[in-house]
């Protein structure tokens, strides 16, 4: 490329935009819960209809906003997971390490969180975990409240009940 | 060729900013809305929705597809996206219908512009070579269109005025409209210049919010006892993107896709078109060769409200209201896309028979 | 139902992408390091700059280059008087259509000036080049009113 006389074949285009997001009022309420240390889900208004966590504003089964809440545990079940080793650019954790689709006991659709405190190559669907909230006096308005979930000694879910615990947890 | 028929249009309020509202929380009272105005429970009661917004506009990469959460996707449905005004997802509706392939469709648009800054991410749907690193944004774009037409004598400052304040106007009678007053071109050309040849007043506002459409054969509409618009006919067409070789004085992709549709064969009682900025509603209206017999813009037009991705859709459903109304027998609804009026639509609609 | 918050953050959302320019946009900005401006000429005979790879009126492919001036005049500008931070200048100045000598077709670049009633539409400009040309839109700096 010294040569200025080279032919150009390819340049670089910085694209940079700014923004000021603004939460939906679903999120918003979420958020604003989980700041309390509580995570809530929210659901249709009428009997048994399915609690999403997070919310998002409707039940995209329907299309109905969901404006009832419910408070659900932070005790949870894995649905599925995957175990990182490749680096992933801006993200901060060291690989190899553990994502997961994780069910809330009294939700029924799963959210993306870390696992720590376990046995990567032991990590298993049906396992259940509960969060490792950080210090009170650091909650925000964030997921990140919760470092991880940690595996728990309690009995597997079985795959077909996955999603569909009581807020209580598996009965014995 | 199967008639296609307009059989519900609603559209929310155009607001500066929608503060706590996602995508979904600005769809679900549109479309529940329409809803009940056709008389359907949600998207399953319809063959096929298509949708137009555009991720840049919030900066949220796939954020048209927290629009789906909307419909009651479940059991799955026949769903598309165009990036693009929700009057090309009319468009790809109709086609649809026409192909045969469905007999109803639900057809809606949603923009929150308010995140971003708009003429700043608009630069980039620009040449990505020669315009979009300069970060030419497009208002001072259609500043330039403006002058051009100013220094050749087609159109005075007062011109321009003249449609700010029928805008605001008209748009006293329009409940959605962002901007509205009884304002004379007088107290417009009071005002400094913002962008010099253009004032503010020259500008439509940015705007959050969605609007929502339900067409259907002819048939389906008679069957389902709603009052209907006909859309005689559809078309859209491009100019080169390159704005030094067009003649940015006129609009020659809008006046060709009006003779597609067939607009000259009848009377114009009503045109809405998308003209973001005044002196673009002058070359319009000529390129469409509008004359005084012609209710213009009586919504006031997006100079009173512009949701991005939306407000096209919206042109057409303010003629549709006015036909089902019975304001008017025969209208024309255009939309537009790119810098200076680059990308041009045109639909003509017919009163349909008395249900 | 509990009452949200308003929750704001900004953010920045930005790429750097990588774009191969082919050989009719890569001639000119290679012209461009070096200080040259060069055209296209259309089907039908008329200079366009910055060129085009196609003529947009018959599709043809278009090959032949032709140099241009670096002077040119204003067919029509935009006075901006309240610069956005993502334009190329902090002080007011004029996004215009310049008609370079030699060509048929204006290009959009930015005309610096120290005021409005300076710029007129016929006005003549002239490219200033920016100190380290590498190849890109900008490296023509300005343009200054002659």
């Amino acid at each position: 490329m010294s040569d200025e006389n080279e032919m150009i074949t390819g340049i670089e285009v910085p694209i940079y935009l700014k923004y000021n997001f603004t939460a939906g009022a679903a999120p918003a309420r979420f958020l604003s819960q989980l700041k309390e240390g509580k995570l809530t889900g929210q659901s249709r208004s009428d009997p048994g209809a399915p609690v999403y966590v997070p919310p998002r504003g409707s039940c995209p089964a329907t299309g109905q906003p969901t404006d009832t809440e419910v408070e659900v545990a932070d005790k949870a079940t894995v649905q599925s997971f995957t175990i990182v080793h490749i680096p992933i650019p801006g993200n901060p954790i060291e690989p190899p390490f553990v994502v997961a689709n994780l069910v809330a006991d009294g939700a029924n659709i799963s959210f993306i969180h870390l696992m720590s405190e376990c046995d990567n190559e032991q990590v298993h669907i049906g396992q259940r975990v509960q969060a490792v909230w950080r210090p009170e006096e650091e909650w925000d308005y964030s997921m990140d409240n919760i470092k991880y979930f940690k595996p728990i000694d309690e009995p597997d879910v079985p795959v077909e009940h996955i999603g569909k615990l009581p807020v209580t947890g598996l009965e014995a | 060729m199967k008639e296609i028929a307009i059989v519900g249009y609603q559209q929310s309020d155009a607001v500066s900013d929608a503060g706590a509202q996602n995508e979904v929380e600005l769809i679900i009272p549109v479309l529940s809305r329409i809803f009940e105005q056709v008389g359907i429970t949600n998207a399953q009661d319809v063959d096929f929705v298509c949708s137009g917004s555009c991720d840049y506009l919030q900066g949220a990469a796939f954020a048209f597809v927290l629009g789906v959460d909307a419909l009651g996707a479940v059991p799955p449905i026949k769903e598309s996206h165009v990036e693009m005004d929700a009057a090309w997802a009319l468009y790809e509706s109709v086609l649809k219908i026409r192909m045969g392939h469905a007999d109803s469709a639900l057809v809606y648009g949603f923009g929150k512009s308010s995140p971003g800054e708009l003429p700043i991410v608009l630069s980039q749907q620009l040449d990505p070579y020669y315009l979009a690193p300069q970060w030419v944004d497009t208002i001072s774009l259609a500043a330039m269109q403006a002058r051009m037409m100013l220094d050749r004598g087609l159109i005075t400052e007062r011109d321009m005025a003249e449609v700010v304040a029928r805008s605001r106007r008209n748009a006293l009678d329009n409940p959605h409209a962002q901007l509205k007053g009884d304002v004379t071109a007088d107290d417009i050309l009071a005002e400094e210049t913002y962008l010099s040849p253009l004032r503010r007043s020259d500008c439509c506002p940015i705007s959050d919010g969605a609007s929502a459409m339900v067409i259907c054969t002819v048939e389906k509409a008679k069957a389902w006892g709603k009052p209907y618009a006909v859309i005689s006919g559809i078309d859209h067409i491009i100019e080169s993107h390159n704005p030094g070789m067009r003649d940015l004085t006129d609009s020659v992709s809008t006046r060709k896709a009006a003779e597609n549709a067939g607009m000259g064969k009848g009377k114009v009682d009503v045109a809405e078109l998308y003209a973001p900025f005044s002196h673009q509603e002058l070359i319009l209206s000529r390129a469409l060769g509008l004359g005084d017999d012609t209710n213009i813009n009586p919504s006031g037009g997006v100079l009173a409200g512009n949701l991005m991705m939306a407000s096209g859709l919206s042109r057409i459903g303010e003629v549709f209201n006015r036909i089902v109304a019975g304001d008017a027998e025969r209208g024309v609804a255009h939309t537009t896309s790119g810098p200076c009026l680059q990308h041009n639509l045109v639909a003509v609609l017919d009163k349909g028979e008395v249900a | 139902m509990s009452q949200p918050e308003i929750l704001n953050q900004a953010f920045e959302l930005g790429f750097t992408y990588t774009r191969s320019t082919g050989p009719v946009v890569g001639r000119f900005l290679t012209e461009l390091k070096k200080r040259n401006i060069v055209g296209i000429k259309a089907s039908d005979g008329r200079v366009i700059v910055p060129p085009m790879e196609y003529d947009p009126d018959t599709a043809e492919e278009l090959s032949e280059f032709v140099e241009v001036g670096q002077e040119g005049e204003i067919i029509s500008f935009a006075w901006v008087k309240h610069p956005r931070e993502a334009h190329p200048s902090e002080r007011p100045f004029a996004w215009a259509m310049i008609k370079l000598d030699g060509a048929d077709v204006p290009m959009v670049h930015w005309v610096a000036s120290d005021s409005e009633e300076l710029v007129s539409t016929g006005a003549r400009v002239k490219a200033t080049w920016s100190d380290d040309t590498k190849g890109y839109i900008t490296d023509i700096a300005c343009f200054e009113l002659v």
